[in-house]
């Protein structure tokens, strides 16, 4: 689909129904506009959702949903006035624009900014505009939760419970801004879950394993689905024999893909535009300077094709792109939105991201995941004498003032004399994401991505990401296991 | 915020949209419908940053039918919700659950409560206390906190930000037995954030925060207080150190403590019970916790930060104990789980509602004497906490403690154990009850476990 027909889509849905046209667009922008405001956008948004749950080898639940709406951004300096409304109309508009321009009594300025005449870049879609929820029928929906759910039975009698999910939505979004921004997009995305509980004697472990894309159900070919159910039930049956964790410093080696989370912890968020604005994180004031070990080349890509981090445009209606946050060790650039990158004399790097309508924008990540490096992965392990080895993890959080992050390991094996024995039980690690970065010892040559599962919150705010990475060392990190 | 227009609109919208489900073909069908408006501001460096209005509207429709083939048992199910109140929008998230319906499998335990079980008594429990405040105002309140935070100490750097909130809103919930019951409710919050920098020779930066929330605006801690709480907290991590990996006391202060009463819910919620995802399978009436641990919920305490007349189900909500001197007397079920498990329903479809622990007595003092030699946690980072098996695992910041006397901050490390084992193994609970939350508990003294450090 052509460029200006994802507009033209787009704006029929949101706009179309009320009979918005590009000229109130503006009119309203300049309405808002007043003495001192330097910065206005409108966020038209309609997310159709839905959801199948399959439980006992039965299909029982299902949900659909729709929401919507008008968000209205009034900006003077670092001031923002905000409001919204879930009824798309001109007059839902203007009611939004007073109460948002509220804050422009509390403005110091009193220049008069001008709407600048919209121009709408081409921006190559990333993915499809297929709306997934009608890219099967729901039988066949039944039927592929079904098949899911009949491997999981068939890959270990100790299966005793099976939960398989399968989740669609499928937004536009179209952003109108006083700088002359009109852009829209439009969003699939699609996740598929699968969580097995297995039973041994008096001991139950479960796995889960899911993954998804900005793409249609077709995604999941029964090898992907298929794959889904062998791997949950894969690490139930590793967590089953796992023994305690230890406890305490050692070298901790992380698989490639979901891993990556690491990043997004350790560095990722104290590289977010906001904090470094306002000097809270343990990162500011840090450009230039060495913050990882040099094998270190970390990025925010939010370029790549059918991704769940990425997107064509941002929320702001920005291009997003693929942005170098630290090279060769050496801390380059952050991530930014509108506000944040103006403030801090830099532009937008198409990192302005809400969770919907009904809440402002902030920098987020996007994809975030470290460049590979030369070394062999095998050799990696081989170099540790004792220590963790960890391939799947539960989460994680950070604190982005001090640094510190946790991120907690679902999977994970004793590394004895350079090799793998055990597999361990889930133990969180805890470090200081500066330097822990320093700690890294070895980049392997195996990028790999996550399966497109990440959600990642910040203040209160939900929004898909991705994250990756080559196998890695860390020479020092703490393990918080009972052994 | 016109609370009774806004209830009239839920209601006709409750109504039509259970004739439209029945005018379908479904057999029961129950709605719940809300609206919440709200006013949020924020300020940092002594000046506004955000003034955020809210209005949001939610609608949910669950329809349940019987088959239409002769002899299928159980009803099968079909859910569906909207942003959007109008009546278009509702007549299509109707069709739409009808349509899901049609293709979910039946399911015996699926369905309302019975009509006989629904809520007789919808008390008014008093929670509706509007503020009457303009963002001016708000952020006078919130500039006044946020100054108590810096000039608390030299060592405050800077703030991290501070936000005051007023909220209110209404829900609607009816269903095909006839019941239709509604509420309102109100909630304000004042919360800082402040950040602490011991300057040359110290370790960078830590922040912390503190925040009051009430029903009403009167009962919100002062806002100089909430300031200097936060700096205070901030203040008192700077140049934390690692611990030696270690196995002894933990005093998990009042404000982290009820997290450990919140995996004790999720243990034994409904929903983790019958699909066996849980470390308390089949443990009522046993001792699942030490003997000092009573815990048990107050669903309709006037002014209460969760309180409920009745539950997401319509069942009349009622006062239970859940552990009495450490057993299980109680688990957290809502009608569908207890079904699937063969019991009578909590009234808990949605939750707990006010949970409150017995405590033993102890000051917080007499707590840190008691511990002897220990960590202290005021601090809990990430999730690491597995219900199935009970292993628990997750980063921790606090106080080591000597002779019950606090000697220095501790960062970055962790504390492990099995939740089962940890349960069974709490000591004391102190009588410093943390009044903010849905679970208020004072401070809890874990007899033993594993801290990993440097």
């Amino acid at each position: 689909m052509s460029v200006s027909s994802i507009f033209e889509e787009a704006s029929s849905y949101l706009l179309g129904p009320s009979g918005i046209t590009a000229t109130d667009l503006e009119t309203q922008l300049s309405k808002a506009m007043v003495p001192g405001v330097d910065f206005v956008d409108l966020y038209f948004q309609r997310v159709y959702s839905e959801g199948w749950v399959l439980e006992d080898g039965n299909v029982k639940d299902g949900s659909y949903s729709i929401s919507g709406g008008v968000g209205v951004r009034v900006i003077s300096d670092d001031k923002t006035g905000f409001s919204y409304s879930d009824d798309i109309s001109l007059g839902a508009i203007q009611k939004a624009s007073a109460a948002a321009g509220t804050i422009a009594t509390h403005l110091n300025g009193s220049s008069l900014v001008g709407v600048k005449p919209f121009i709408s870049a081409p921006v190559s879609p990333l993915y499809g505009q297929l709306n997934p929820l009608e890219s099967m029928t729901r039988q066949e929906k039944i039927a592929l939760l079904t098949r899911v759910d009949q491997a999981v039975k068939e890959a270990d009698p100790r299966v005793i419970e099976s939960t398989v999910s399968l989740v669609g939505n499928w937004q536009s979004v179209l952003v109108a801004a006083s700088d002359g921004t009109l852009a829209a997009d439009i969003r699939p995305m699609v996740r598929l879950n699968v969580s097995v509980i297995l039973q041994q004697g008096g001991r139950r472990e479960r796995g889960s394993c899911g993954g998804g894309a900005r793409s249609t159900y077709g995604y999941f070919s029964d090898e992907v689905a298929l794959g889904y159910a062998q791997e949950a039930v894969r690490m139930a049956q590793v967590n089953l024999d796992a023994v305690d964790a230890p406890a305490g410093i050692m070298p901790v080696v992380l698989g490639p893909g979901w891993p990556g989370v690491l990043l997004h912890e350790a560095v990722g968020h104290g590289l977010e535009g906001d904090f470094n604005r306002k000097g809270s994180s343990a990162f500011s004031g840090k450009i230039g300077q060495q913050v990882a070990s040099p094998l270190c080349t970390v990025v925010d890509d939010g370029t790549l094709i059918d991704r769940r981090g990425s997107l064509s445009i941002d929320d702001e209606g920005v291009e997003t792109q693929n942005t170098m946050l630290i090279e060769n060790g050496v801390l380059v650039g952050y991530m930014q939105d509108k506000l944040n990158g103006r403030l801090m004399g830099v532009g937008s790097t198409g990192n302005g991201r809400r969770e919907s309508y009904a809440s402002l924008p902030m920098p987020r990540m996007t994809n975030t995941y470290m460049l590979p490096g030369d070394d062999e992965p095998s050799d990696i392990i081989a170099s540790v004498k004792k220590g963790l080895y960890a391939v799947n993890f539960a989460g994680g959080q950070v604190d982005i003032t001090s640094g510190k992050f946790v991120f907690s390991a679902s999977e994970a094996y004793l590394i004895e004399d350079g090799k793998i024995t055990r597999p361990v039980k889930g133990a969180t690690l805890i470090g200081n994401g500066p330097e822990a970065m320093k700690h890294i010892s070895a980049v392997g040559h195996d990028l790999g991505l996550d399966r497109g599962v990440g959600v990642c919150g910040k203040n209160g705010q939900s929004v898909p990401v991705g994250v990756g990475q080559p196998t890695l060392k860390i020479d020092e990190l703490t393990v918080g296991g009972t052994a | 915020m016109n609370v009774d227009g806004e209830l009239e609109q839920l209601n006709q919208c409750v109504n039509s949209a259970l004739q439209e489900a029945d005018r379908l073909g479904a057999t029961q069908a129950e709605v719940a419908a809300s609206c919440g408006e709200g006013l949020s501001v924020s300020v940092r460096n002594a000046d506004v940053e955000t003034v955020e209005f809210t209005k949001s509207h939610g609608f949910a429709i669950t329809v349940y039918k019987k088959s239409s083939k002769e002899g299928v048992p159980g009803l099968a199910k079909g859910s569906a919700s909207t942003s959007d109140l109008s009546k278009e929008a509702i007549r299509r998230a109707v069709a739409a659950a009808m349509d899901i319906a049609h293709y979910t499998a039946e399911d015996k335990y699926a369905g309302l409560a019975p009509s006989e079980l629904m809520c007789t008594d919808p008390a008014d429990l008093d929670l509706y206390h509007p503020w009457d405040i303009e963002s001016d105002e708000a952020i006078s309140i919130a500039l006044s906190c946020e100054q108590a935070g810096l000039s608390y100490h030299a060592c405050i750097e800077k703030s991290d930000g501070v936000s005051v909130n007023s909220s209110a809103g209404v829900r609607y919930y009816g269903n095909s037995h006839g019941f239709r019951a509604g509420g309102k409710g109100t909630r304000h919050s004042v919360g800082c954030g402040m950040i602490a920098n011991g300057g040359e020779g110290s370790d960078g930066m830590e922040r912390s925060h503190w925040f009051s929330s009430s029903r009403l605006h009167t009962e919100l801690e002062g806002s100089i207080d909430v300031g200097r709480r936060a700096a205070e907290r901030a203040l008192s991590r700077l140049d934390g150190k690692k611990i030696k990996t270690c196995e002894v006391p933990i005093l998990y202060s009042a404000e982290v403590a009820g997290s450990l009463i919140g995996h004790l819910i999720g243990a034994i919620s409904g929903g983790n019970l019958y699909r066996k995802s849980t470390f308390l399978l089949d443990a009522l009436h046993t001792p699942v916790m030490s003997p000092v641990v009573s815990v048990f919920e107050r669903p309709r305490l006037i002014q209460g930060s969760a309180s409920a007349a009745f539950d997401g189900d319509g069942l009349e909500t009622y006062e239970k104990d859940i552990v009495s001197d450490g057993v299980l007397q109680s688990y957290i079920l809502g009608t569908y789980s207890g079904r699937r498990l063969g019991m009578e329903s909590t009234a808990n479809a949605g939750g707990v509602r006010n949970l409150r622990a017995s405590h033993s007595g102890q000051s917080f003092e007499t707590l840190l004497r008691e511990m002897g030699s220990g960590l202290l946690v005021t601090h809990l980072m990430g999730q690491g906490v597995n219900t199935v098996t009970g292993d628990y695992s997750r980063g921790a910041e606090g106080f080591w403690v000597e002779n019950g006397v606090i000697q220095f901050p501790v960062k970055e490390v962790t504390i492990a154990g099995n939740l089962a084992d940890m349960f069974k193994h709490i000591v004391a609970i102190g009588a410093d009850t943390d009044t903010r939350g849905n679970v208020q508990v004072g401070s809890i003294l874990v007899e033993r476990m594993k801290v990993a450090g440097a």
